[in-house]
């Protein structure tokens, strides 16, 4: 027997993973959130000033960073529908795993679908 | 890292004393929105989601005539407050969560969440008063930056 835990970082699998990529994109997605209300508030300003910052979410760096947010909400709302099971449905501890590849399953279809065509305007221009 | 035994804690489960603590089943109503917004939410942001960025030209799409046309709708002024409000309390939630486990210290704890209470106040505010005061045909602007009905 050891006299000590050797170390204390927490080794949990797929459900410490996913509660971390939780928390992560949580945390990215509401810092958007507040740049983006305060971003749509330009429209009352002035139509140009409004046009002019949201030309610079239309160049192709903005287009990838885009991207990556609608992964992080598709993660997000698949995952927050698995905890939200985990919570209430009886079997959900149970199946917490199962529903983790289903959550990946469903996020992948999901940006197959929504990646060729967000490219296609940001680099295929108009 | 150095190994840290849990600290010993005279009345474990007393009520936590000080600012901005929550009592009662506060937590456990917090954590119900969480859940219910939640599920609202997914339902709200993949439809703006599919409106801006899938739907006809994505975000090549998107000016001041694009948010106009949107919100001559009240059905999407609508959509948009209860989007904001609905995000604004579960983003603010879920930051006071993180905050509250990683700020160890009574002051930080009390200072991060003054800055995420204020800032989540004032964003909210604002956006409210944008999707109500929102002039969509401003005079002395150039006709080709506004929406069509604009030069009816």
């Amino acid at each position: 027997m050891p006299e000590r835990p050797a170390g204390t970082l927490y080794r949990g699998r797929e459900g410490m993973w996913s509660w971390l990529a939780h928390r992560v994109t949580g945390f990215l997605i509401f810092f958007f959130l507040l740049v983006h209300v305060l971003d749509t508030s330009l429209v009352r300003i002035s139509p140009e000033t409004y046009n002019s910052i949201i030309g610079s979410y239309k160049n192709p760096v903005m287009g990838l960073a885009e991207a990556g947010l609608v992964a992080a909400v598709v993660f997000h709302a698949f995952n927050g529908i698995r905890v939200i099971l985990v919570d209430f449905w009886a079997k959900g501890p149970k199946y917490q795993r199962t529903m983790l590849w289903i959550v990946i399953g469903l996020f992948v279809v999901t940006m197959a679908g929504f990646l060729p065509r967000h490219l296609a305007h940001v680099f295929g221009g108009q | 890292m150095p190994y840290r035994p849990m600290p010993e804690l005279a009345t474990p489960r007393a009520p936590q004393r000080g600012l901005l603590h929550r009592q009662g089943n506060a937590d456990m109503y917090a954590w119900l929105f969480m859940r219910v917004s939640g599920v609202l939410l997914v339902v709200l942001i993949f439809g703006h989601l599919f409106v801006n960025l899938v739907s006809g030209r994505g975000i090549q799409a998107i000016d001041f005539a694009f948010v106009a046309g949107k919100w001559a709708n009240p059905l999407w002024q609508l959509w948009d407050l209860i989007m904001l409000w609905l995000a604004m309390a579960h983003g603010t939630n879920g930051v006071r969560t993180i905050i509250n486990d990683y700020a160890e210290r009574p002051g930080a704890r009390l200072g991060f969440k003054i800055v995420l209470y204020g800032s989540a106040a004032l964003v909210v505010i604002l956006g409210t008063l944008v999707i109500f005061t929102f002039n969509p045909c401003p005079p002395s602007s150039p006709a080709d930056l506004l929406p069509s009905f604009c030069n009816g």
